[in-house]
């Protein structure tokens, strides 16, 4: 199934903003960080502009965001 | 700090200051100093531009010490824009300066009778007021150059632009950067117009031939100031996030996450934020010979500000934060950079507040003036405010009026406050906040966004009301204390995510006054410059009712998660229960 990822902050680095990327279904959040070897801990992640956890199995369309911890304000 | 400055603007034959000792406000600072002296002395029901009312900045607890992060500055009136209490605080050189010269505070108060201009220079040997009508209608990068002249280097300067002379109700007080840019505002609530009322265009401070405050404890001091900056630099926010990218990460969370108001909050998500955002700001900015990294006070160990130059190579204007990316770009579907830093300038040298200006120039193009998205129009907007065009004036006293002129129903203000770039909607935590808080729409005054959005200091469903009350009471009690200590509220975050940085503040502040201090101490304070807040407001007329949303948030669903604002009315009169 197909998936978009996008990244964001540091996790860009060497890596990309947004890709379309093909994965097998069953596949986890945790699946695709891990696939990542992102850097340090993961702060936010999004499934579809709603807040989701590592264990989170994904679904054919779905866009996950993965961002460090940041804030501002 | 050990002593109060009192100005008589209004003083038979022209203004006269006494030094008095700080005797009740004795080991106030910041936003505690403020609010006790506004709500004491200031007659809640006085005109903001009247005699009555008076003007008080005062450093924080900590600031002019050795402490990292500790130089913000307060400014507290009662505000021409909510008619509430109002504190701003700002960076910058200030606070420092000003505690070194040893005042807990300033107090502005009277108002003069003729059209005289005053400036007030403070050194280590006293005070001086004098006329400089030269300084008429000067915005506040040309004051600067011209008094810059007629100074030490070492000085300091807070100073109103055109914006604040016409009293218009969005006007700031600017505070001078470590390269003496008026760049740091206190912002909101026109603390601005209230100087101008007084008549005071500038307020010079110089610390030459003075020392660091020093600690009761000094080896005490030094060993937790050691471990606060450990604790900064090891959090992922202060010490990686913040440096690189500045404020401004916050648009691509925000926009993912569906809470990034667009078009004066028609939407939560803008489809041109990337291109406005902070990660391609900082690229931008080094690719330009700016900067992406650096501190508005000196002692800031985090440095999320940056110095922000045009295609050319010519600097612009600093770093422009989140909410001022925000409010003159996506609020107003604005997707360029090189417009948004213009009109960041543009506000910096009028000496207007950036959100309440941006909010304005939405509520603007939901009128029909200019279309969403013409940036050459909200360029031509903001600048009608330096002319003081009748049109300008009415965009310089913000969103609410602005929206009251045009007849504009979706006005994103409380209290007569702009909101920030946070819909209240999709971020119900910050919904509590906007409502409720004693100083109008204020996203800093407990920052939600942080547990709802950005799972630091905590886990709340942003789409769902639950627990969002108890959240933002806490998140406001926790700010006031923090408001009162000099201390940039950015550390909040490794605060409230690490206890060994939290205790080593505790530890700061207990070895320099020499009285140890608890997490129930802060606490109290919080809640006691809390109180007298509430007090204030409920004496200038405030009610429940004004502790609400516009109708619009509870009426409209807002795509893309298609909700409304859904804390119960009967919940947020809560909020200040404990």
């Amino acid at each position: 199934m197909r998936i978009t990822v996008k990244l964001f902050a540091t996790f860009r680095k060497g890596r990309f903003d947004a890709e379309v990327r093909e994965v097998p279904p069953g596949t986890t959040v945790s699946n695709v960080v891990d696939e990542l070897r992102l850097p340090g801990s993961i702060g936010i992640l999004f499934v579809n502009s709603r807040h989701a956890d590592l264990s989170r199995e994904l679904s054919e369309g779905d866009t996950l965001s993965i961002f460090p911890l940041v804030g501002g304000g | 700090m050990d002593k109060i400055l009192r100005v008589d603007m209004g003083a038979e034959g022209g203004p006269k200051f006494r030094t008095e000792p700080v005797g009740e406000f004795a080991g106030l600072g910041g936003r505690a100093m403020t609010t006790a002296i506004i709500s004491r002395e200031v007659h809640p029901l006085c005109h903001p531009l009247g005699a009555e009312n008076k003007l008080v900045i005062a450093p924080g607890s900590l600031s002019g010490t050795a402490a990292a992060m500790s130089g913000r500055i307060s400014v507290g009136c009662k505000s021409p824009l909510t008619g509430g209490i109002k504190e701003s605080n700002a960076g910058g050189q200030a606070a420092q300066v000003l505690a070194r010269l040893g005042y807990a505070a300033i107090v502005l108060e009277g108002k003069p009778a003729g059209d005289d201009l005053y400036k007030i220079f403070i050194n280590k040997d006293g005070v001086e007021i004098s006329v400089d009508n030269s300084l008429k209608n000067l915005p506040n990068y040309p004051l600067i150059e011209k008094l810059r002249g007629q100074h030490s280097d070492r000085a300091a300067y807070m100073t109103i632009g055109t914006a604040g002379e016409m009293k218009l109700l969005a006007a700031s007080i600017a505070c001078t950067d470590p390269e003496k840019r008026p760049t740091r505002h206190c912002g909101r609530g026109g603390t601005g117009a209230v100087m101008g009322a007084k008549r005071v265009k500038a307020i010079i401070l110089d610390d030459t031939g003075l020392k660091m405050r020093a600690p009761k404890d000094p080896e005490k001091f030094r060993d937790a100031n050691r471990r606060f900056v450990e604790g900064l630099r090891k959090h992922p926010i202060t010490g990686e996030g913040l440096p690189a990218y500045g404020t401004n990460v916050l648009t691509n969370v925000l926009n993912e996450a569906g809470g990034y108001p667009t078009n004066n909050f028609r939407t939560g998500r803008f489809e041109n934020a990337a291109k406005i955002s902070g990660e391609v700001q900082a690229e931008l900015e080094v690719k330009r010979g700016g900067v992406a990294t650096h501190g508005c006070h000196r002692g800031c160990v985090i440095q999320c500000s940056g110095i922000y130059h045009d295609k050319d190579g010519k600097y612009v204007t600093k770093q422009p934060e989140y909410e001022t990316v925000w409010a003159h770009g996506g609020n107003c579907g604005i997707d360029d950079l090189d417009v948004i830093a213009r009109l960041d300038f543009l506000d910096d040298n009028f000496g207007v507040d950036t959100m309440d200006t941006g909010a304005a120039v939405g509520v603007a193009m939901e009128a029909g003036l200019i279309p969403f998205g013409d940036g050459a129009g909200a360029i031509r907007l903001v600048e009608e405010i330096g002319k003081g065009t009748p049109l300008g004036r009415i965009l310089g006293c913000g969103a609410a009026v602005t929206g009251k002129v045009f007849g504009v129903e979706r006005v994103p203000v409380c209290k007569g406050q702009a909101m920030a770039a946070y819909d209240p909607r999709s971020v119900m935590g910050i919904g509590v906040t906007y409502a409720t808080s004693t100083q109008g729409a204020d996203h800093t005054a407990g920052y939600s966004v942080g547990p709802n959005i950005l799972k630091s200091g905590g886990d709340l469903n942003p789409l769902k009301p639950e627990g969002q009350v108890e959240m933002s009471r806490n998140l406001q009690i926790a700010t006031a204390a923090v408001d009162s200590t000099g201390m940039c509220l950015f550390i909040a975050f490794p605060l409230l995510d690490q206890p060994e940085t939290f205790q080593a503040l505790l530890d700061m502040i207990g070895a320099f006054h020499g009285i140890p201090l608890t997490g129930d101490d802060v606490t109290a304070l919080g809640k006691s410059i809390l109180k007298m807040e509430r007090d204030f407001n409920t004496r200038a007329g405030f009610t429940k009712h004004d502790d609400r949303l516009p109708r619009f948030f509870l009426n409209e669903p807002i795509p893309p998660h298609n909700v409304t604002f859904q804390v119960k009315d009967e919940d947020l009169d809560k909020v200040f229960n404990w």
